[in-house]
């Protein structure tokens, strides 16, 4: 894509410190979001994934527990530097995110409608008819009663129905760029499906870009446009799906695909990525 | 005696009675499992794939007698185990242990892993000393990938994967014949998933041990089972061997749970 990107992000770095010791979470992180493009990382827990998208916006401790270093450009603005208030007018308005735990995400003492609506009062206020706006992005994540949905608490929905409901929420203030944190790993495999449907559908209709945090290979190659890889804080491999599927460089990237057991293709045994890392490693000697 | 049957269910059915009824109404119950029957064999694993609400923890838990057994049996080499008071049970729960979903919930925190693995010799090996029932916490932590020396380490200090290999060393502490995993790697990173699922195979080659294996992931039931059976609404709608249930599902259910795998 030609245009200007979305979402320019360079040499994006975190690193916390406590009781004198920096530790990097993640250093050198460097990408380009087109509008409408879905973007996925992907590593371990602890590869530093999260903690880089979470940046973005800083939801994470102040200074100087946590130090944020490099550029993140949205629309040509910086927001690194930002200060916590301005920054309350991005997170949601334009770059929203959902997490991994539908079910912890929410206030369990609030309605799912009445925690729409705090965030479409928070960040539209502009809006008269709320309510209808609530409905509305319940409607649009597939929600067949809107109104009943919004009249329940969090612990009367399922999995799969408050994921929809956090989505709804994220779309409820029209975001430019939907941040979605291991979105499915919580759930089924048939509600993962419908949800990762739903997200494509979004992306669609709306234009909105979708920077897609997952372990999971399968869902990269059908759901994304590109990806990188990070180990260690570090992104290890860059590039379109087909490109860093179809012959991937990394080891770690290798052996990240090769652990994934596949329908129809029984092995004796998985490997698993220190198998793949053992055999780059002889393969360099 | 490679075929022999372990367990036996036969027509299980688990069903709670739905909330809010009332005294004098009888409100129909929830049928949480509804009529299930399959055979372990020894040594073999067994696949329960299902969708949430479909009942596959539920059978698994009934087998090790936490979820109440309203009818039906379980056959134990020959003995009905279903409908026996905990009491009575006692003996056979060596021989049947739960590997839970997930690692962070089903281990005590302010435990040690000596504690965690102790626990289950003592009521089961009151012969063991103290000093036998750490040489075997030792072995078993040798067992599943784990450092002897970091027995006095608590759950806290593990990370995921290493969680669930202390739950399967728990369970493997009592030297059962069947060990019922619920989840064991749904709630890991898929590279951990792998090895925990290469160690449970290794596991069984080494010790014979046979599985019931709950999970929601096809690809990986297909991997590890001998046996698949396909769970929706407290019924089992199909079974049969991996190849047959994933290669040419018959049944519409076993097809949508297949359509919703992610492939490449």
């Amino acid at each position: 894509m030609a245009e200007q990107p979305l979402l320019r992000v360079r040499n994006l770095g975190v690193s916390f410190r406590s009781g004198g010791v920096e530790s990097m979470a993640s250093c050198g992180v460097t990408y380009d979001l087109s509008p409408g493009e879905i973007l996925a990382v992907v590593g371990e827990s602890g590869s530093g994934k999260s903690v880089s998208a979470l940046a973005l916006t800083r939801l994470l401790p102040p200074e100087p527990a946590c130090m944020i270093t490099g550029s993140v450009e949205l629309q040509g603005r910086e927001l690194v530097g930002l200060s916590e208030t301005e920054l309350t007018k991005v997170r949601g308005k334009q770059i929203a995110y959902i997490f991994q735990e539908p079910g912890t995400s929410m206030n369990p003492v609030y309605t799912v409608g009445f925690q729409i609506a705090e965030a479409v009062k928070a960040h539209r206020p502009e809006i008269s008819n709320v309510q209808s706006t609530v409905e509305a992005s319940l409607d649009a994540v597939g929600i067949r009663e809107p109104a009943r949905a919004a009249a329940s608490y969090p612990h009367e929905l399922s999995g799969g129905m408050l994921q929809r409901a956090m989505i709804a929420m994220a779309l409820a203030c029209d975001p430019k760029v939907l941040v979605a944190d291991e979105p499915t790993t919580a759930l089924d495999v048939t509600i993962q499906k419908q949800i990762m449907e739903l997200l494509a559908r979004l992306r669609k209709e709306r234009g909105m870009s979708i920077l897609l945090i997952t372990h999971n290979f399968g869902i990269v190659a059908n759901m994304a446009d590109n990806v990188f890889v990070m180990n260690q804080g570090r992104v290890v491999e860059q590039g379109s799906v087909k490109a860093v599927m179809g012959s991937p460089q990394h080891p770690y990237t290798r052996g990240l695909i090769g652990c994934i057991p596949r329908l129809g293709q029984r092995r004796r045994r998985l490997s698993t990525l220190e198998d793949a890392l053992r055999e780059s490693e002889t393969q360099r000697k | 005696m490679s075929t022999s049957t372990l367990l036996e269910v036969q027509g299980l059915k688990v069903h709670y009675p739905r909330p809010g009824a009332g005294w004098f109404s009888k409100a129909d119950p929830v049928r949480a499992v509804d009529g299930v029957s399959f055979v372990v064999p020894r040594g073999k694993t067994v696949g329960l794939v299902g969708e949430s609400g479909s009942g596959k923890t539920t059978t698994g838990r009934a087998i090790v007698k936490l979820a109440p057994v309203s009818a039906g049996k379980i056959i134990w080499e020959g003995v009905d185990i279903g409908q026996m008071d905990n009491r009575a049970f006692l003996p056979w729960r060596k021989k049947v242990q739960m590997v839970f979903q997930d690692p962070y919930g089903s281990l005590n925190p302010r435990a040690d892993i000596l504690g965690i693995l102790s626990e289950p010799l003592e009521i089961h090996f009151p012969q063991l000393n103290r000093s036998d029932r750490e040489a075997r916490c030792a072995e078993l932590l040798k067992k599943v990938g784990l450092k002897p020396e970091q027995m006095r380490r608590h759950p806290h200090e593990f990370s995921g994967g290493q969680r669930q290999r202390i739950g399967i060393a728990r369970a493997l502490a009592v030297q059962p014949e069947l060990i019922v995993c619920d989840e064991p790697v749904s709630a890991l990173d898929v590279s951990v998933q792998a090895s925990v699922v290469n160690l449970l195979q290794d596991l069984q080659d080494e010790l014979g041990v046979a599985y019931l294996f709950i999970a929601h992931d096809l690809a990986v039931v297909e991997h590890i089972s001998h046996h698949v059976l396909v769970m929706e609404k407290g019924l089992v709608v199909e079974q049969g061997s991996p190849e047959q249930i994933l290669g040419s599902p018959e049944h519409p259910y076993t097809r949508t749970l297949l359509d919703a795998v992610p492939k490449f």
